[in-house]
């Protein structure tokens, strides 16, 4: 009986929240479109969200690339398909492991660093002074953010799968011999429309789910400087669980139409 | 009475009432400040002081009654009137609430962009910045950053903020709260030397006796959600109900 009320409590509690976060997001499209634009903040947190991420997602991105192609050679050489390695790491890093590794990677650096700033805000009482000076901070914290993720982890993402490709052909290039314009050559005629698209369109998703949810919980952190952790933390667990729920979704939708 | 004869209310709230699910904070709890007054508002913590200032400025929603500023009702203040609200009501928050992530200079600036009606398009702020700051003695801070201020000094520099709007109304919610004695007496004189220069009206939430000794004109018990005594504090302190002495004798 327990057992059932605590599942009860858990299943409501999901509801309730997953509705708090559709009229969260309802808010920010209404917001959005909505005057004054907030340009100048929106550039500073494109610039932040970019410049904190870069050199962790190219090193991260580098070392995919890397391993993967170490991994897969000897497998590849047993084969006798050695030449498909190039295509092979292109058509996986550019589809499913470049995107959802640098969102994976964004979600714990962006989300859990919007969540903390702006619970912090929300604790003391910065929220409150931005109102009460006649700035709508919904507008000028929330719709920037979501904005600044969903616009600079796709760029993210080009820029991750480039530095994982790159690392994959210096394994080439040590161990097989490979030419850069050959590996590259390679990886271009491998992929088409069908695998660009979906996975390009995807990590526009992925980017508004980061800045949504971390928003999300900072704007409506409570308890505290306590509080203000359990919003990072959740930030962090809940856009990872959201990142494989959009790209579930996305590789159902892509399989539809190409 | 004679006060309100002579001088212009520019807070109005009756009946305000304010609940938190089943727990009620506000019943029925009615204010007027008039033009040019400090007035002193104590009461227990978890009385609702806070909540009730917070309902002036529409930070916290209120259920019931009505509050009227410089003659605009809240609930029917469209987004114009919200802005001369805004412009207007200062407000000074207990822990400062200074934005951690900008200097002091763009912790001023930051009303001013929303504020044009008042002080049109300004191209550079830093004359008003430095008179801000120099209103609280702090000119030299203009580009540290809160975390490097001390608590009597973000104290300033909040107020500092407040006034850059220059506002004909100042809302302080416990303005002393957190400091030391002698840091507490200087954001007083400082308080009331702002009020004198401006002359601007203000509430002020406090459990600082000396605080309320020093500021105010007139003072309100704020009791069980409602204003349970008013009168200055000479009329209060000379009370011999128990309620009342509980604040003045500890």
């Amino acid at each position: 009986m327990i057992l059932f009320q605590s599942w009860r409590q858990n299943i409501s509690d999901f509801l309730e929240e997953t509705g708090e976060l559709a009229f969260f997001a309802g808010r920010f499209f209404r917001e959005v479109t909505r005057r004054p634009f907030e340009f100048k903040e929106l550039l500073r947190q494109c610039y932040n969200i970019g410049n904190r991420s870069l050199l962790l997602v190219a090193v991260t991105g580098f070392i995919i690339g890397l391993v993967f192609t170490l991994q897969s050679r000897p497998k590849m050489m047993e084969l006798g398909a050695e030449a498909w390695l190039p295509s092979m790491v292109g058509i996986s890093i550019v589809r499913e492991i470049g995107p959802i590794i640098t969102a994976l990677i964004c979600a714990g650096r962006i989300g859990s660093g919007i969540g903390a700033e702006i619970g912090s805000m929300r604790v003391t009482e910065q929220i409150d002074a931005m109102e009460v000076s006649g700035t709508n901070p919904f507008k000028y914290l929330v719709v920037t953010r979501i904005l600044a993720t969903t616009l600079m982890i796709p760029l993210l993402v080009v820029m991750s799968d480039f530095v994982a490709l790159m690392g994959s052909w210096l394994v080439e290039s040590i161990k097989g011999d490979v030419s850069f314009f050959y590996y590259f050559d390679e990886v271009f005629v491998s992929l088409d429309f069908a695998d660009l698209i979906p996975s390009t369109v995807k990590t526009f998703f992925f980017g508004f789910a980061i800045g949504l949810v971390g928003c999300f919980k900072g704007y409506n952190c409570k308890h505290g400087t306590a509080g203000v952790g359990v919003a990072a933390n959740s930030a962090v667990v809940e856009t990872s669980m959201v990142l494989f729920i959009i790209d579930f979704v996305s590789v159902l939708v892509s399989d539809l139409i190409f | 009475m004679a006060q309100s004869e002579s001088k212009k209310s520019v807070i109005s709230i009756r009946n305000l009432k304010k609940y938190f699910g089943q727990h009620m904070v506000l019943d029925g709890f009615d204010l007027d400040l008039y033009e040019g007054e400090s007035l002193v508002i104590m009461g227990k913590s978890g009385s609702g002081k806070s909540v009730m200032i917070k309902c002036l400025v529409g930070l916290v929603p209120h259920d019931n009654g009505t509050i009227n500023i410089m003659g605009r009702d809240l609930d029917l203040a469209d987004e114009n009137d919200m802005d001369y609200i805004r412009t207007e009501v200062g407000f000074l928050f207990q822990g400062s609430a200074l934005y951690d992530s900008m200097t002091v200079r763009e912790n001023l600036e930051f009303p001013l962009r929303r504020h044009t009606r008042k002080f049109g398009e300004i191209d550079d702020a830093t004359p008003l910045v430095l008179e801000a700051l120099r209103d609280v003695g702090l000119e030299d801070a203009i580009d540290l950053m809160p975390e490097e201020l001390s608590g009597g000094m973000k104290r300033r520099i909040a107020l500092a903020r407040t006034l850059i709007l220059k506002p004909a109304i100042i809302l302080y919610d416990e303005p002393t709260t957190g400091l030391d004695p002698i840091t507490s007496k200087e954001i007083v004189m400082l308080m009331k030397r702002i009020q004198e220069q401006y002359k601007t009206s203000s509430i002020i939430i406090t459990h600082d006796v000396d605080c309320a000794r020093y500021i105010a004109d007139r003072m309100i018990l704020l009791v069980d959600g409602i204003n349970y005594a008013e009168g200055t504090f000479a009329q209060l302190d000379a009370s011999t109900d128990p309620k009342i002495q509980a604040f003045f004798k500890t």
